[in-house]
């Protein structure tokens, strides 16, 4: 399915999510079971299946990743239950560095401080990739969405590593 | 597949009769009905004048009491009399071992499923419940004058997937078309009319008698989201009597309370609370006792602050699901008797830095809400401005090797949703697979909710790893779970067989239906053929309303193939043979699958648009 055909927006990795919000509650509006709770066994079924499409296609096209993801996919370029190992010594060495820096945090006097400075280092390594992937599937020839789906399995690192990271900001605010 | 009804929002499909629909409160302590008349929703009364009905069922041998009858009866008929019967939907015995102590009457076991001993044999929550469903429609049918065309039926937003069922089945068991279930925190915005005028996000706190629900909810342009629900399902007023009880207990030397006592301390509890919500203090007799006793409102509070901070923990850990903090909240709306507890109001006005809500009895909101989406849904209001946005409140997940949980839908997901998983065999010739699903945020499956074992049958034999088994996941908007299974490479549909690990099957519930003094009475083929006609009304009026609007999209042999199922639909639809209309409403759903497809597609791009394709 072609989400973004189903919102009838132009598929391109830059998006413009307020439009894309309003669409999917026109969408919504119009088949959210509730509004065929009168109908008949088979539309209201139909409604449910309808909505989950709905439902799916907008959590796919909202976060940047995913939606490189679909992009990719609609290209004929599938990466998202692909098990490959990464081998990239540089930016594995990054990525170990960083764990380190994860771990210290509560050895640390004042961990709120390391914490955002974690953070602003991976908010900037995140916001650079994200350029370079939209620049990318931009594009739009086979070399480079070799390149996005590289840039694509880098960003998971990072993704990853925020959430962690936040994990530990919970854990010390408790 | 049929046709769905599509009508331009703030324009009904057609005109239309008024039609009779109720929200129910189903709660733990007490339950309520109520509908909207002259626009305005209103709680219903009974003919003793009442309108809530302690959900409390007695069994004598010959009959069944609901209410307040059953009430007075229960200090000497504890064993008979089932109260809180709401803490036991959905649930394993094993998972009730601590109520055991809590409830006067007698637990059993029953296949896994939890059931109570009675007079008249075992009955199980769901015909429990199913008799305060039937009891609270009764008292509406006779207010309104005629039968109700459907109801709306609150649960806890953070029922998992079996009470949600069970809610369901004993609204089936007791005769009732439910439209919906919906989250009370929701039905309680919905009452305060928060869905027109209110822009941000609203918190809801729900102290009931047997669960606590804080939910967090954005409201913006008509549209209701459930950002994120938390709470605790085994956590209510009901604790702050037996924290009294626990306490008077103490007092009175008693080592042991027999459940004739334990009822007429709790009887005794709840009237203590009650009037420590006015009073600095009261003075009481000890059953058995001639002294008199004082107890001021800062002993109660002391007793239940460790409860009530529990709510605020749960309350800023919903907060953090939603990504927000508690300044960010613009309105905070309290529901449940116990918000009327000052030590409640207190802390809450508090946490939120803002002055709760609390104009409507906070007993009543929840069904009052329910009543305007009941009024709503069945289709006497033509507003299509509020969309009720709801969240699935626990992960669903799969039990993976190791007794690890693989999360295949994550809590606060938007419903409905449907996500797809890939199983392979690890056999040759493997024709058969066991799933698991569970619901829960743990790691471990035992830590986790079973909710039931899916059984797949019929895979084609072939080598190992050679089937490609896609089983997807299902959530209504309900929030109840179904799951299909297809192998792709040879497209062959697998079979499911469902155990619900804390559920009824259908034919259960069949068997249940069958048997309830409910229906022994009417004539089980006499409702099936009621229930073939009324949905040969609906699939007629869709169709001929599609056609009517889109018959464009039809070449001519296509639309006389469907006027010809129409017209036979009519008329078989008229007789009495119960096989005959269900064969012709399949019949006329096969034709017109393509033409639902077409309309769905040219429905979409004109929402997207704003204009009739044909503009285009």
């Amino acid at each position: 399915m072609n989400y973004f055909q189903l919102f009838n927006l132009p598929a391109k990795f830059d998006l413009d999510l307020t439009e894309l919000g309003s669409r999917y509650l026109k969408l919504q509006k119009q088949f959210h079971p509730d509004q065929h709770s009168s109908g008949s066994e088979r539309d209201r079924l139909l409604a449910v299946q309808q909505t989950a499409n709905i439902n799916d296609a907008y959590h796919s096209l909202k976060q940047p990743l995913l939606r490189a993801e679909h992009l990719l996919a609609l290209r004929g370029l599938k990466i998202s239950h692909e098990q490959r190992s990464f081998t990239d010594p540089m930016f594995l060495m990054q990525q170990m560095e960083l764990r380190e820096q994860l771990a210290e945090i509560d050895l640390s006097d004042d961990p709120d401080s390391v914490i955002d400075d974690i953070d602003r280092q991976l908010q900037q390594q995140k916001k650079q990739l994200l350029n370079q992937l939209s620049v990318a599937l931009d594009a739009e020839n086979a070399e480079q969405d070799q390149l996005a789906a590289d840039l694509i399995r880098k960003l998971k690192f990072f993704y990853k590593l925020q959430q962690e990271l936040e994990l530990i900001e919970q854990q010390l605010q408790d | 597949m049929a046709l769905l009804q599509i009508a331009e929002p703030g324009q009904s499909a057609a005109p239309h009769q008024h039609k009779l629909a109720a929200g129910i409160d189903l709660g733990t302590t007490n339950s309520l009905v109520a509908t909207v008349r002259s626009g305005e929703a209103k709680t219903l009364v009974n003919s003793q004048g009442r309108d809530m009905v302690p959900s409390v069922v007695r069994y004598t041998p010959d009959s069944v009491i609901v209410g307040d009858a059953a009430m007075t009866a229960a200090q000497h008929d504890a064993d008979n009399t089932i109260v809180s019967v709401k803490r036991l939907m959905g649930k394993g015995y094993s998972e009730t071992l601590a109520l055991k102590e809590k409830v006067p009457y007698q637990l059993i076991d029953q296949q896994g499923l939890v059931a109570i001993n009675t007079v008249q044999g075992v009955k199980n929550p769901v015909e429990v419940s199913a008799e305060i469903l039937a009891t609270l429609a009764n008292t509406a049918s006779e207010t309104l004058g005629g039968e109700l065309n459907g109801v709306v039926i609150t649960v806890p937003a953070y029922f998992d997937d079996a009470q949600r069922q069970a809610t369901k089945d004993a609204a089936k068991l007791a005769g009732l078309n439910v439209m919906r279930l919906l989250n009370e925190p929701t039905a309680a915005a919905l009452a305060y009319g928060l869905d027109s005028g209110q822009e941000g996000v609203v918190a809801v706190y729900d102290l009931g008698g047997g669960t606590f629900d804080i939910s967090i909810l954005r409201l913006r342009r008509g549209v209701f989201e459930v950002l994120a629900t938390g709470g605790d399902s085994a956590l209510g007023g009901d604790d702050f009597d037996h924290a009294i009880v626990s306490y008077l207990q103490q007092q009175s030397g008693l080592a042991e309370l027999s459940h004739q006592q334990m009822r007429q301390y709790l009887t005794l509890a709840r009237s203590i609370k009650e009037q420590l919500t006015e009073e600095e203090s009261v003075s009481f007799n000890l059953p058995g006792d001639s002294a008199q006793t004082q107890f001021s409102r800062s002993q109660f509070e002391q007793l239940i602050a460790p409860l009530v901070k529990k709510t605020i923990r749960a309350c800023r850990q919903v907060l953090r699901d939603a990504g927000l903090t508690a300044e960010e909240i613009v309105k905070v709306v309290m529901v449940g008797g116990s918000t009327r507890v000052p030590l409640v109001r207190s802390e809450v006005a508090a946490f939120f830095a803002s002055e709760p809500l609390t104009s409507i009895d906070p007993d009543k909101v929840v069904a009052i809400g329910a009543a305007i989406q009941a009024n709503v849904l069945v289709g006497n209001k033509a507003d299509g401005d509020t969309l009720l946005l709801d969240v699935i409140p626990l992960s669903l997940g799969l039990e993976t090797m190791g007794g690890l949980t693989e999360k295949i839908i994550p809590r606060n997901t938007v419903i409905p949703v449907a996500r797809a998983q890939e199983f392979t065999t690890f056999k040759d010739g493997q024709t058969a697979m066991a799933l698991h699903v569970v619901q829960g945020e743990r790691e471990l499956v035992e830590d986790c909710r079973s909710l039931a074992r899916f059984e797949l049958r019929g895979i084609p034999p072939m080598p190992a790893g050679g089937a490609h088994i896609r089983v997807t996941f299902q959530v209504d908007a309900d929030g109840l779970l179904s799951v299909t299974a297809q192998e792709k490479s040879t497209g062959v549909q697998s079979n499911i067989q469902v155990k619900p690990s804390y559920g009824l099957s259908d034919d259960q519930v069949a068997t249940m239906l069958k048997g309830s003094m409910q229906h022994a009475r009417q004539d089980m083929q006499q409702r099936l053929l009621r229930e073939q006609q009324v949905e040969a009304a609906r699939v007629l009026e869709a169709v001929s309303r599609a056609l009517q609007a889109d018959a464009h999209l039809l070449n001519d042999t296509e639309r006389l193939a469907i006027e010809q199922a129409l017209t036979d639909l009519a008329t078989v639809q008229q007789g009495d043979d119960t096989a005959a209309i269900k064969a012709a409403i399949e019949h006329t759903n096969h034709l017109t699958d393509d033409f639902a497809a077409r309309r769905m597609d040219q429905s979409i791009r004109s929402a997207l648009t704003g204009h009739n394709v044909d503009e285009v």
